[in-house]
């Protein structure tokens, strides 16, 4: 197994864990943690195949952009939540059930 | 082009950033009360910007700041209904009840942030451009929808739409970079070319990768299975942002996914008929095909049930994305063309019916069909106008909606006999959408008495939604100047230049 391969198998998990934290957590924080780890899986492969697959910088910029937004997301996300708190006392995704058929 | 001489093709976009300086600036200097006259602020820069994309002489296809970006008059087509569409809600911002206890200064700064992002996103021709201006709308909406900070609806609209935001955009973030990993490179026009030397062996990594991708594209211009979200945050956001949304966004959507579809996959001579050049195997065409299908019968068949009429037109948005989407597998330049046109129509049909609601509520104080009741004779004015977007949104002739839809079908039957059984489904889904758009007729005029003192909004809100209405007919009687604005549009950069 190359070098290249490993770091490709690493990010698949991670992003299968990220997956499996948004379905099953019902905490606000924990989704957003769980949004992260996809977005740091996508970054690990454009490095990954940047550095190992012998292709352009294209992957370093993309991966600084990434950072940059995934940190300007999280910001937003989380004033979301404090508004939540103060609204519904709980970060809880689920306490937030107003809109239904 | 290199970024120096790129910047004198960019004015537009300057403006708009310019105006949000300017925007954050002035709002330091008024009160609460007089927080609303930072919109004048942002209108005059939204009509400095369409003015200066009018002024501009396109003389042929280039790309700026070293092929992030194009310039082609299919951007500028996208560019300038987006304008209209935000000069329509910027206007209407002002006379909206919702916002009487809140600060709305930054409300105008936002919606011109999200202005710039939409206008990169239907520039975009550069996998990292168009996820930083997918997100940059995508943030700047979730703000919005949120923006009614102490009314609890808003705030969970607020909360839905940035999980579910967050996670298809990530979705498509790891899509893109196997795309990148598979060809190298995030330029689309460079992806086609690559993708055609690709061995056999990489298709299901390939498959995998345009998934994902059409993930983040679907949750945009909420298509099944991503569609979510968009019944929660239509009626839980302020009313004029839940118009905006159901609009510009989703115009700018539509411009990304022809984009990459037709430069990724589409034949390079540009816009013959439709021929889907790809040697992965995967059935593109019979997949969007599917999806717009499932996603205009879910759309109608829901908004039947809803007693809110807010929720409804966003079950009926969901439903229109499917009819425009149900073209796209022809992939030809009549079935973009037919794309294009509905969706200049469905802007104005679309903002119509929302300020409706908004003047409704503004009176009422509610949105469900029981404040509609007998609005026809309440409010004879509105009532005219509602009756005119609702036979619009259905498309009976003699209004604007009816064009629309018959371009579109007509390109589905020109498109050739694998398409009929698409045609078929979207004519059945008219007649269930009709429905529930008589519904609401039938609620403002049957359920009601005529009154002896019938009321109108404030002139201003009158004004507007008489000239959406008068859009609308003029569109639907006399066509062919529009058609002809838009046929002229459908020039766009392929690569290769």
């Amino acid at each position: 197994m190359n070098i290249l391969q490993v770091y490709l198998t690493l990010a698949a998990v991670l992003f299968s864990l990220g997956i499996f934290a948004v379905i099953t957590r019902r905490n606000a924080i924990a989704v957003l943690m769980g949004i992260e780890l996809i977005l740091n899986a996508a970054n690990l492969n454009f490095i990954a195949f940047a550095r190992f697959g012998g292709m352009n910088f294209s992957g370093h910029i993309f991966a600084l952009f990434v950072i940059v937004l995934a940190a300007a997301e999280a910001a937003v996300a989380l004033a979301i939540i404090i508004n939540l708190y103060q609204n519904f006392q709980s970060i809880n995704v689920d306490e937030a059930q107003q809109l239904k058929q | 082009m290199s970024n120096l001489h790129s910047i004198k093709y960019f004015i537009p976009e300057l403006i708009i950033l310019a105006t949000v300086l300017i925007g954050i600036i002035a709002d330091l200097f008024y009160s609460k009360k007089k927080s609303y006259l930072t919109g004048n602020w942002i209108l005059g820069g939204l009509i400095l910007a369409l003015i200066s994309i009018l002024l501009h002489n396109l003389q042929n296809v280039t790309t700026l700041f070293t092929d992030m970006v194009a310039l082609d008059p299919f951007a500028v087509f996208f560019k300038l209904i987006i304008l209209i569409a935000t000069i329509f809600v910027v206007l209407i911002s002002r006379y909206n009840k919702e916002f009487t206890d809140y600060r709305v200064g930054e409300y105008y700064v936002l919606l011109a942030i999200m202005v710039f992002g939409l206008f990169l996103m239907v520039s975009a021709v550069d996998l990292i451009m168009i996820y930083l201006a997918i997100e940059t709308v995508s943030i700047m909406s979730f703000i919005l929808a949120g923006y009614l900070k102490s009314e609890r609806r808003s705030n969970e609209s607020a909360l839905k739409y940035v999980i579910y935001g967050a996670f298809s955009s990530g979705l498509m973030l790891f899509g893109m970079s196997i795309l990148f990993g598979l060809t190298g490179v995030t330029k689309i026009c460079l992806i086609g070319n690559n993708l055609m030397a690709l061995e056999g062996g990489a298709n299901f990594a390939l498959m995998i990768s345009f998934v994902l991708i059409l993930a983040g594209f679907a949750y945009k211009i909420s298509v099944v299975p991503f569609h979510f979200w968009t019944p929660d945050v239509y009626e839980g956001a302020p009313t004029t942002i839940t118009a905006f949304l159901s609009v510009a966004p989703k115009a700018a959507g539509f411009a990304v996914v022809i984009r990459f579809f037709h430069i990724v996959f589409g034949d390079s001579v540009a816009l013959q008929a439709g021929t889907w050049l790809t040697q992965t195997e995967i059935p593109w065409a019979q997949i969007l095909a599917l999806l717009a299908v499932i996603t205009m019968t879910l759309g109608n068949v829901v908004a039947i049930q809803q007693d809110n009429i807010k929720r409804m037109l966003a079950y009926s948005s969901i439903a229109h994305a499917g009819y425009m989407l149900m073209v796209l597998p022809v992939l030809s330049s009549d079935s973009i063309y037919a794309i294009m046109l509905y969706l200049f129509i469905y802007i104005f049909m679309n903002l119509g019916a929302f300020f409706t609601v908004i003047a409704v509520k503004n009176i009422t104080g509610g949105e469900t069909f029981t404040d509609f009741m007998g609005l026809g004779w309440k409010m004879p004015l509105v009532g005219f106008v509602m009756t005119v977007f609702m036979f619009s949104l259905t498309g009976l002739p003699p209004t604007a909606g009816f064009i629309g839809k018959f371009y579109l079908f007509a390109s589905l039957i020109k498109g050739g006999s694998q398409f009929y059984w698409i045609a078929f489904v979207g004519v059945i889904n008219s007649v269930i959408s009709l429905y529930y758009y008589m519904r609401v007729v039938k609620v403002m005029y049957f359920d009601g008495e005529p009154q002896k003192t019938i009321s109108n909004p404030i002139l201003p809100v009158t004004l507007i939604l008489l000239v959406l209405a008068t859009f609308i007919i003029i569109f639907g009687i006399y066509w062919t100047p529009l058609a002809d604005c838009v046929r002229n549009s459908l020039i766009f950069y392929i690569g290769g230049l």
